[in-house]
């Protein structure tokens, strides 16, 4: 398609009408990227077919700056709500999508955007079912804010819930953690920094499906520490519990170049957002073989078993350092600031 | 990354420990003197692995936690006058006395985070119609970057620039905390990156006159374990005299070019700390020739003044007299959602890092 021929060069109020520039916006762009026969109905909702229980997940993404290294809201827009509805057990399949656009975005911008949600549903499995477009006065959006909502079938063998995680399960990540949030902040206005940092934004579902197939219940539990990273998420999973989370330090995988960023800027990795990483809770019977499984698979090559549950220091979370001190690791407070000096 | 994964060696770590643990007879305090040390200790659970008369006192090298709250009230009046105010981070959670200046950006102030006073130049020449105003706190460690970039606004003729400054000086504080006459330290580990500014002369006259005896140490764990194993090997033998731990970085001499402007833009003056109260000759001060570029003489706010939340111990927390968990508001009336306190908010306050590190 040529973007250049389309008649006009940024998103304006009009596109956002209902009226002819709508459906010229839905036409000539959202249509023929997405191109598929629940759209082409072009009707107000979708019909589909999903079988046994149904998981859903609904996320809006408002990131700034919206093209990053490693992806762009579009994609992350996919990830995101994929990766919930994964952690689920389920496996998705549907995504409704909403943008709440404002004036005077560029066309080019929004046409990568949409080829890039196409790109992430295509690898994700996933149809983008219905959809939405509002367009909103300048000043009173911050160029593009998606929502998506995530449809998927429960897989047959799972049975995810906090209330099965036992004294002695063990806590296994799928990799390197803060890759994304860091990657978001060496391009924000005012703390640009070089760096090769790419977000981790990915999606997740087929490790998952994987991992059920193979295990079934025995997993008892898999979240994605998105925002407030993995420190936040192991202490909602603690309180909820009421057990303890026991983590070792020298496990927590970090690449090199994610950890001297976090130092330099006075971040804790703990508390830096991830869009590529999950946790598993496991049977402490199957640790090992879910380890080399997630080691196999290309999204969980460094896979590392973190911590475990414990009866000791219920609804806290207790890390022990590099040199065997300990320490709580308690949730984060509002955003994670840079410090001073 | 050089420089950190051996410094946080388990093996090393663990062999200074045995030693302060064979060597330590007698029950010892010592001051950290900075905050960064403060977190460190705590975060790396190096508390616990003291033995139990080796106690640690938190010192008052925070500077979000002491620069004054009258100060912080004068940000948040110029953001509402208009002025886009740029700042480090963890400054825009501490409380005013109404709100802080991260409320105040949410209704509507231009309230910029930056790493660097150099950057707020550029967004002053970005913004020609607008002033702009860098919130310059801390200590000798951050002033030569917020001298600079008055320097910078100088060389480039810009005139919509000024900073709120509040810089505060190590050597006083230690002076004031061993005056107090609650002061029970016996040894100071010293503030690491002040010394790699200013050097370390300026200790030597100190450890005389209080015989105390100081060892300037750094940030990561084996850093502080060895400082403070240098600390109680002269508590022990009756010594008291400078050494530098953090040799790799602390010069004697210091950063020259650092001084030079430093003392190009601030003279010594009397400066008011949080929780302490004023200390003579403690801090920075814009010099008449540089006064343009003083934030608190361009604009009417100087006589903002207001009273601390009387049921905040944050005095005795800088003073070392009192530890976080000994207060009553800890983690009741006073937790980082809600604090009472400095001390509670940047992550280099004392009751921050005993709120979201400590077991104990």
């Amino acid at each position: 398609m040529d973007i250049n021929n389309l008649g006009f060069t940024t998103i304006n109020l009009g596109h956002g009408s209902g009226g002819e520039l709508t459906r010229n916006l839905l036409d000539k762009l959202i249509f023929s990227v997405f191109n598929n026969p629940f759209l082409n109905e072009k009707h107000d909702g979708a019909i589909v077919k999903i079988e046994g229980k149904i998981a859903i997940s609904t996320d809006s993404f408002v990131i700034t700056p919206i093209f990053f290294k490693g992806g762009n809201i579009g994609s992350l827009a996919v990830h995101g709500t994929v990766n919930d509805v994964a952690m689920c057990g389920a496996i998705p399949k549907y995504l409704s999508l909403a943008f709440i656009i404002e004036e005077g975005l560029d066309v080019g911008e929004f046409y990568n955007i949409i080829k890039s949600i196409k790109k992430a549903a295509d690898e994700s499995g996933v149809v983008i079912v219905t959809g939405d477009t509002k367009v909103v006065e300048r000043g009173k959006g911050d160029k593009i804010f998606i929502n998506t909502t995530g449809f998927g079938e429960v897989h047959p063998q799972a049975n995810i819930s906090v209330d099965h995680i036992k004294v002695g399960d063990k806590i296994i990540v799928n990799g390197f953690i803060a890759q994304h949030g860091m990657a978001i902040m060496s391009e924000r206005k005012g703390l640009e920094f070089e760096s090769d940092i790419e977000s981790d934004s990915t999606n997740l579902n087929y490790l998952v499906k994987d991992l059920l197939d193979a295990f079934g219940d025995k997993i008892k539990l898999f979240r994605d520490p998105t925002r407030g990273g993995l420190g936040t998420v192991l202490h909602e999973i603690a309180t909820d519990i009421e057990l303890g989370v026991f983590l070792k330090e020298a496990y927590i995988p970090i690449e090199k170049q994610v950890a001297a960023a976090c130092e330099m800027l006075g971040l804790d990795p703990m508390y830096v957002a991830n869009e590529g990483v999950f946790i598993a809770i496991v049977d402490p019977s199957i640790e090992n073989e879910v380890l080399a499984l997630m080691r196999s698979h290309e999204k969980g090559k460094n896979a590392s078993i973190i911590g475990e549950i414990t009866d000791e220091h219920p609804n806290k979370v207790v890390l022990k350092s590099l040199i065997g001190g300990k320490r709580i690791v308690s949730p984060l407070v509002g955003e994670q600031l840079p410090r001073i000096c | 990354m050089k420089y950190l994964s051996e410094y946080r060696n388990l093996e090393e770590t663990k062999k200074i420990l045995d030693e302060i643990h064979k060597i330590t007879t007698r029950e010892w305090n010592i001051m950290e003197i900075c905050g960064g040390q403060t977190h460190s200790l705590v975060k790396n659970g190096i508390l616990e692995l003291l033995p139990e008369k080796v106690r640690m006192i938190h010192g008052p090298g925070c500077p979000v936690c002491v620069t004054p709250l009258n100060l912080i009230d004068k940000a948040i009046e110029l953001l509402e006058q208009g002025v886009i105010v740029c700042s480090f981070g963890d400054m825009i959670r501490v409380p005013g006395s109404k709100k802080s200046l991260l409320e105040a950006k949410a209704l509507g102030g231009d309230l910029r985070i930056l790493y660097s006073p150099i950057e707020a130049v550029s967004i002053a020449k970005e913004n020609p119609d607008k002033e702009v105003v860098f919130f310059a706190v801390g200590f000798e460690t951050t002033a030569p970057a917020n001298a600079l970039s008055v320097l910078h606004a100088e060389k480039e003729g810009i005139s919509n620039y000024s900073i709120l400054a509040s810089h505060v000086l190590v050597p006083p504080a230690m002076e004031a905390i061993l005056d107090d006459k609650f002061c029970t330290i016996d040894a100071f580990l010293g503030a690491g990156h002040v010394c790699a500014i200013m050097g370390t002369k300026e200790y030597y006259p100190l450890v005389e006159k209080y015989k105390i005896p100081t060892v300037i140490t750094g940030f990561e764990p084996l850093d502080l374990v060895q400082g403070i194993y240098l600390a109680v090997k002269q508590l022990e033998a009756g010594k008291y005299k400078l050494e530098n731990q953090y040799s790799r970085i602390v010069k004697e001499e210091g950063n020259i070019a650092a001084i030079n402007v430093i003392n190009k833009i601030f003279e010594i003056g009397n400066r008011e700390w949080r929780g302490i109260g004023e200390i003579p000759n403690s801090g920075y001060v814009i010099k008449d020739a540089y006064r343009k570029y003083d934030a608190e003489a361009k604009f009417n706010i100087s006589n903002i003044k207001v009273p601390e939340n009387p049921n905040c111990i944050a005095g005795e927390i800088l003073r070392g007299i009192k530890k976080p968990n000994e207060c009553e508001q800890f983690g009741k009336a006073c937790k980082p959602s809600n604090p009472l306190g400095a001390p509670m908010v940047s992550s280099e306050g004392a009751c921050a890092a005993y709120y979201h590190f400590s077991t104990q």
